[in-house]
């Protein structure tokens, strides 16, 4: 079972890598819609330090939305998302690997990156820490919460539009504590409790989300 | 007595009780809410602090309560239709979900309504009605996806999964909102505390979650006839009310 | 694979089908043993594949059940679908992989993962040598059809063999060793349901037919 697990992060990996393109899109895109903000809100220091982790964590948010399109899409219309469904490993665990892939393709440049646009915005240096931190925590989520919407509009029209609406109430959460982490260490209370609580939501996520998306897939392949 | 829980199970059944029971609870609905309004408006105190705009919270605070409410059960026969295959469960979660939308929408608007005399603006990022608003998308969101998929069947089944998904995350949203409000705490805002309650207050806000709770299981089930008539229409019962009652 | 004709069954018990506002077929009922070939014919439209699907089990029939070896496929899931292979309409291949990585994820997904050694042998047997690096991009239409067939030749130890048109798109001389690794299979004991248009020359112990919208 792991042989299978481990070929189906292979794969998605080695489609990516031949598929570059789409990857270097969504963090291109990341990074220009945190640039568009100083031009947007001006370029006064103080500002911008302030809502800098709010920024970054929409801009992820969006970034993450955008790359959805890639987790089910494609191995849908080919059809070997059937083949998947009709293997040997249970389709959970199958699930719980792409969106492993996933993110390791779409979310975790996003982590890599937020250090070197989080000084843009002039956050302090000990500040970086907990933005990272809190990257690496809540990306997955965000992943594996956006994967139960990809599985249940697979193949709509206009699935993209209906996929925003249906994710963003449940990414708000992830929101409000991701960027309420690195408020809090600036205000000196430490990001701690909200690290904790990101990590107490990743393990929950991944417990329930693959399962929630396997269910959808078996419905919308019917 | 033993009840026959499955008699009203399909909809040839149900749907002639679905009509009498709209019914009586329609004009249920009608005396709470002429009674609630009317101790609402009329009978119960001005308040010492916000004045006469504080009555808003007589319809305010019951169409938030419903809205919570025929979330929860509309995620609840969604769940059912889900687990036992059954059609009828299916179409109630479909019904339900307008009314709720309608409702959340209410509670927004008149939330809003209070904004304006108390606080000087017409939207605030307190915590309830910040809520209220991504609640109002989760309903929004569950119409859209019932109709972008043609199928019924699938589109019960997605709705299903999207509704309990969201049932899950609706006090995790509801939390989240409200520390992220008290932490960024500006003016005191309070919109959940109700002026200290005088005994008719608390009736009036009583009578009229009753109201509304009586004109949502009306609306819904004549919403649930419709959606009946409209996905059975190729069987005989159908086809034979459209000829009688046309 | 062990010689289990005894309890190998595929069943469908009194299935009923409605897509959409149409309904496809019902009360349908059959039993499938080992060794024996299960044709489904029907005009364009008349829900072979849909009943396929079903007994795959990606879809859910409006009523009745499938039955293998008795239990339920609900409720056996990966067991079942262990001892199953299903080859649909579509190719299921990804264009950016090549032909030998195609067959190495579908065989390592089924659960019984082959060497690269194996999986030159399946592809020259149908006809594709030398295709192995290839990205799958580059093949032809009945190439890739090929591919898929591909896994058939690897999967003598599935008792369920399920193909949608599986000659659709070939050539004679790889309809030819498609039909021989159907025989084959049939003579180790296996089922196969195929659905087809051609009148195929496959020897078994018992084929059935049904026809779909001939009532």
């Amino acid at each position: 079972m792991l042989a299978a697990l481990r070929c189906v992060i292979a794969r998605d990996l080695r489609l990516a890598a031949r598929r570059s393109s789409d990857v270097l899109t969504v963090v291109l895109f990341f990074v220009i819609v945190v640039s568009l903000f100083p031009l947007g809100i001006g370029p006064e220091p103080q500002l911008l330090r302030t809502v800098a982790p709010g920024v970054l964590w929409v801009a992820a948010l969006l970034a993450s939305m955008l790359a959805l399109g890639r987790v089910f899409a494609a191995d849908h219309a080919d059809g070997t998302l059937e083949q998947m469904m009709l293997g040997a490993t249970p389709l959970g665990l199958v699930v719980a690997a792409k969106i492993f892939a996933h993110w390791l393709v779409s979310g975790l440049p996003l982590v890599l990156i937020s250090p070197v646009l989080a000084l843009q915005f002039d956050v302090p240096r000990e500040l970086l820490g907990v933005v990272v931190l809190s990257f690496a925590l809540g990306t997955p989520v965000l992943s594996l919460i956006g994967a139960i919407g990809a599985a249940l509009t697979l193949g709509l029209r206009g699935a993209g539009a209906l996929l925003s609406l249906l994710v963003l109430p449940l990414y708000v959460p992830v929101l409000i504590i991701g960027a309420g982490a690195a408020e809090a260490a600036a205000s000196g209370l430490g990001g701690n409790a909200q690290l904790l609580l990101l990590g107490a939501l990743l393990i929950f996520a991944g417990a329930f989300a693959p399962w929630a998306a396997a269910v959808a897939l078996r419905i919308s392949v019917e | 007595m033993s009840i026959n829980w499955f008699k009203y199970s399909s909809p040839q059944t149900f749907f002639p009780l679905a009509g009498k029971l709209a019914l009586g609870f329609g004009t249920l609905a009608l005396v709470a809410c002429a009674v609630g309004l009317y101790l609402g408006f009329f009978v119960a105190p001005t308040d010492a602090q916000q004045g006469e705009s504080y009555r808003i919270i007589f319809i305010h605070v019951p169409a938030a309560w419903m809205s919570m409410f025929l979330y929860v059960v509309m995620a609840f026969w969604a769940g059912m239709g889900l687990a036992f295959n059954t059609r009828l469960s299916g179409m109630m979660a479909s019904a339900i979900a307008p009314t709720g939308a309608l409702f959340t929408f209410i509670a927004l608007w008149t939330g809003s309504f209070w904004g304006k005399p108390t606080w000087g603006t017409w939207w605030v990022w307190d915590a309830r009605l910040t809520s209220e608003l991504i609640l109002l998308f989760l309903y929004f969101g569950f119409m859209a996806l019932q109709a972008a998929i043609d199928d019924p069947r699938r589109a019960d089944k997605a709705g299903a999964v999207l509704a309990l998904v969201g049932v899950v995350n609706v006090p995790i949203i509801y939390f989240s909102v409200k520390w992220w409000n008290t932490l960024h705490q500006g003016a005191s805002v309070n919109l959940t505390k109700a002026p200290s309650m005088a005994a008719t207050m608390l009736a009036g806000m009583l009578i009229m979650a009753f109201g509304f709770w009586f004109y949502s299981i009306a609306a819904v089930l004549l919403r649930a006839r419709c959606i009946m008539l409209e996905r059975e229409r190729a069987s005989d019962w159908a086809a034979q009310y459209a000829r009688t009652a046309a | 694979m062990e010689k289990k004709t005894g309890t190998l069954s595929l069943e469908a018990v009194d299935l009923h089908c409605v897509r959409g506002e149409r309904k496809l077929f019902g009360a349908l009922t059959f039993t499938l043993r080992g060794g024996e070939l299960l044709r489904i014919g029907g005009a364009n439209g008349s829900g072979k594949t849909s009943l396929l699907r079903i007994a795959c089990g990606l879809l859910e029939p409006t009523r009745g059940e499938v039955r293998w070896a008795g239990e339920n496929i609900r409720r056996l899931q990966e067991e079942f679908w262990r001892q199953l292979v299903y080859v649909g309409h579509a190719n299921a291949i990804k264009d950016d992989l090549t032909t030998g990585e195609n067959l190495h994820v579908a065989c390592t997904l089924a659960g019984v993962p082959r060497r690269p050694a194996q999986i030159g042998e399946a592809l020259r047997r149908l006809g594709l040598a030398g295709c192995e690096n290839l990205p799958a991009r580059v093949l032809s239409q009945g190439q890739r059809r090929r591919t898929a067939l591909a896994r058939l030749a690897l999967s003598e130890g599935m008792p369920l063999w399920i193909l949608d048109e599986p000659f659709a798109a070939l050539d004679a001389a790889a309809v030819d060793c498609v039909q021989n690794l159907i025989a084959e299979h049939l003579a180790r004991g296996a089922a196969v349901v195929l659905t087809t248009h051609l009148e195929t020359r496959i020897t078994a112990a018992t084929t059935r037919r049904i026809d779909l919208g001939a009532s």
